[in-house]
């Protein structure tokens, strides 16, 4: 018997674009609300692993060619990076800073370089949970 | 501002991430790695010069004015002890660069252990205690992974042990931290000194100081060593070096902090438990080390021994003890890696862990038992090398407040440990030799040159004793008078 899983693949094509807005919803609301780079990178983990669930893994690997140990790698190097980035600017290790900026189209936003920070930490939390999920499933 | 303070951690961290980009270059990773740890010294031998010039120093991350952030701080005691770390890391990577094989190499060994000793120097320099729970345990992560790495039967076997046993200690680190913060809510280890001087120690704060000695004692083998020999037996003969020198002395080095800067109001029972631990510790590892006729079991057990022997320092808590403890601990960082390389190297060439089916190995590898015999003395205590300045000074401790018994079992301890490896000597380096001349394996020149320069470190650290005593007073004089450190901290 064949199995069909149409209706799975039809649902998880529209659901996975709510869960990534949701998981960049969450992201970027963790300065003043309940959320940030941890919950954000868990969020968008798991849209891709609805996604590897509901097709095959080979097919998404060839749609989204990356290596997620790398992802891990880059986003604890850019993690680490905006710590020694005070280094040279002759302020203690791990300083942050904070302003308000006029945007074109948000208007006047505060922008703090700790999203910096949270953007590695939701990388590294991305690269870690598909790369656990990856290599457990290679196996069976 | 001295950000030059976070460095010990941040390079090794930095070049193990780059690394992971780097996974077939292994020319690259090995460059880099030995790089970093070079580099890792030097800057640590500047910043423990800086000490002896400017006292305490302390790095606020973010800014954060002390108790609130969390921050490093730098005192003789964590320098002496990062400097001595990232010198051992950086000779066992030479070891390892000659011994590992391509097929662990690829498999991010070096990365795995940068991101060990960074844990393991962020342990030595964190102010503040949950920071200090973090840092063991991205120390520990990473041994984990170097511990299975190469999956073997064994190695996974005795994995499933280590991995349990931290698993659970550092639960119950993490609940001795809930406690403490509920009784005196802060985690900044000089604010709680204060705190703790003001509550006066009351017998709640002694039973959560008793929950930490257990925490550490597992960390560091302090009579729950049950999990050490097994787990240190079975790796790769470059990561038992690296365990064996650098991941008990991390335990050591939190029961010295715990119970000379916070809780040091209670020594009739904190003190007189810490020494009972000891006592039993050097008399468990004693029989260990003379019961197994398995090398790697013998020098394991020697490990035991040693934790056994610093904390009887700790438990007499007389300003020469301490010194003493500080001297052990250096020497027996160096020796113990030297050691661990000295018998892995046997094992390597000869095929066999026991030491009654090996003999004659002077003979092939004249070099290599000449070392181990200077390791062996040195170990023992024999005055011009290192371990003599350690032992005299917890002697005189022992002897000033007359803690006989401890003096007595430290002395005998000294014995066993000679007998131990002179056990093996005779057996495997004296005598006929049984291999032939044309199945001699050679031993490169890479396995030996790590083990020499750890054998001149240790003979250095013997002659140079004048050279380091103002470091090792200064780090004891920090220890054995907590406000110096807290007013550091706390800078009024």
């Amino acid at each position: 018997m064949k199995i069909n899983d149409v209706i799975l693949q039809t649902v998880t094509k529209i659901v996975v674009f709510i869960i990534l807005t949701m998981a960049v919803y969450l992201f970027v609301s963790g300065h003043n609300s309940p959320g940030g780079g941890f919950i954000g990178g868990l969020v968008l983990a798991s849209a891709l692993v609805l996604l590897f669930l509901a097709f095959d893994t080979e097919t998404i690997m060839n749609r989204i060619p990356l290596d997620f140990k790398m992802v891990a790698a880059v986003g604890a190097f850019i993690a680490v990076a905006t710590g020694v980035v005070s280094l040279f600017f002759d302020v203690p290790f791990l300083s942050q800073a904070y302003s308000y900026f006029n945007l074109p189209v948000f208007g006047q936003t505060g922008l703090a370089t700790v999203t910096i920070f949270e953007l590695g930490v939701a990388l590294a939390v991305v690269g870690v949970v598909v790369t656990i999920i990856l290599s457990i499933s290679e196996d069976v | 501002m001295n950000n030059i303070l976070v460095l010990p951690v941040v390079i090794p961290v930095l070049t193990g991430i780059i690394l992971i980009f780097f996974r077939s270059y292994i020319r690259i990773q090995r460059w880099l790695s030995l790089a970093a740890m070079l580099s890792v010294t030097g800057i640590s031998l500047y910043i423990l010069n800086m000490i002896q010039n400017l006292g305490v120093i302390r790095l606020d991350f973010g800014n954060w004015q002390p108790p609130f952030g969390i921050l490093f701080v730098g005192d003789s005691f964590s320098l002496l002890l990062v400097l001595t770390t990232s010198l051992v890391a950086a000779i066992c990577l030479i070891y390892a660069f000659y011994s590992l094989g391509q097929k662990r190499e690829q498999m991010f060994f070096y990365p795995f252990v940068l991101l060990m000793v960074a844990g393991v120097n962020g342990s030595f320099l964190t102010g503040d205690l949950f920071n200090l729970y973090v840092c063991f345990e991205v120390m520990l992560l990473a041994s984990y992974a170097l511990i299975t790495l190469g999956g073997t039967k064994p190695q996974l076997k005795e994995s499933i042990k280590y991995v349990a046993i931290n698993v659970l200690s550092s639960w119950f680190f993490l609940v001795a931290i809930a406690y403490l913060y509920g009784t005196v809510g802060t985690l900044n280890m000089a604010h709680l000194s204060e705190r703790i001087a003001e509550a006066g120690q009351t017998p709640l704060l002694t039973v959560i100081s008793i929950l930490f000695l257990l925490v550490f004692g597992l960390k560091a083998g302090l009579l729950l060593y049950f999990w050490l020999p097994g787990s240190y037996s079975v790796p790769p003969t470059v990561v038992a070096a690296l365990f064996g020198a650098l991941l008990t002395k991390v335990g050591i080095y939190a029961l010295f902090r715990m119970f000379t800067l916070l809780f040091y109001h209670e020594p009739s029972i904190t003190h007189t438990i810490i020494g009972i631990m000891a006592g039993i510790t050097l008399i468990g590892g004693s029989f260990g080390a003379i019961a197994y006729k398995d090398i790697r079991q013998i020098v394991s057990f020697n490990v035991v021994i040693a934790v056994g022997f610093i904390l009887v320092g700790l438990a007499v808590a007389t300003p020469a003890a301490i010194e003493g403890s500080i001297y052990y601990l250096i020497h027996d960082m160096l020796v113990k890696a030297a050691l661990f390389l000295i018998a892995g190297s046997m094992v390597a060439l000869t095929g066999t862990t026991m030491i009654d089916r090996m003999s004659g190995l002077i003979r092939h590898y004249p070099v290599l038992g000449w070392l181990f015999f200077i390791i062996m003395l040195a170990l023992a205590g024999i005055p011009p090398l290192s371990g003599f300045m350690g032992k005299i000074l917890i002697g005189q401790g022992a002897v000033e407040s007359g803690a006989y018994i401890l003096l007595a079992l430290s002395l005998i301890s000294s014995i066993f440990v000679l007998y131990s490896l002179l056990r093996i000597f005779l057996n495997c380096f004296w005598g006929e030799s049984t291999t032939s001349e044309e199945d001699v394996a050679p031993l490169s020149k890479g396995w030996l040159i790590p083990c020499a320069l750890l054998a001149v470190a240790s003979i250095g650290l013997g002659f140079g004793a004048e050279f380091i005593s103002p470091y090792v007073a200064d780090a004891a004089a920090t220890l054995t008078n907590p406000y110096i450190y807290i007013d550091a901290v706390l800078g009024k």
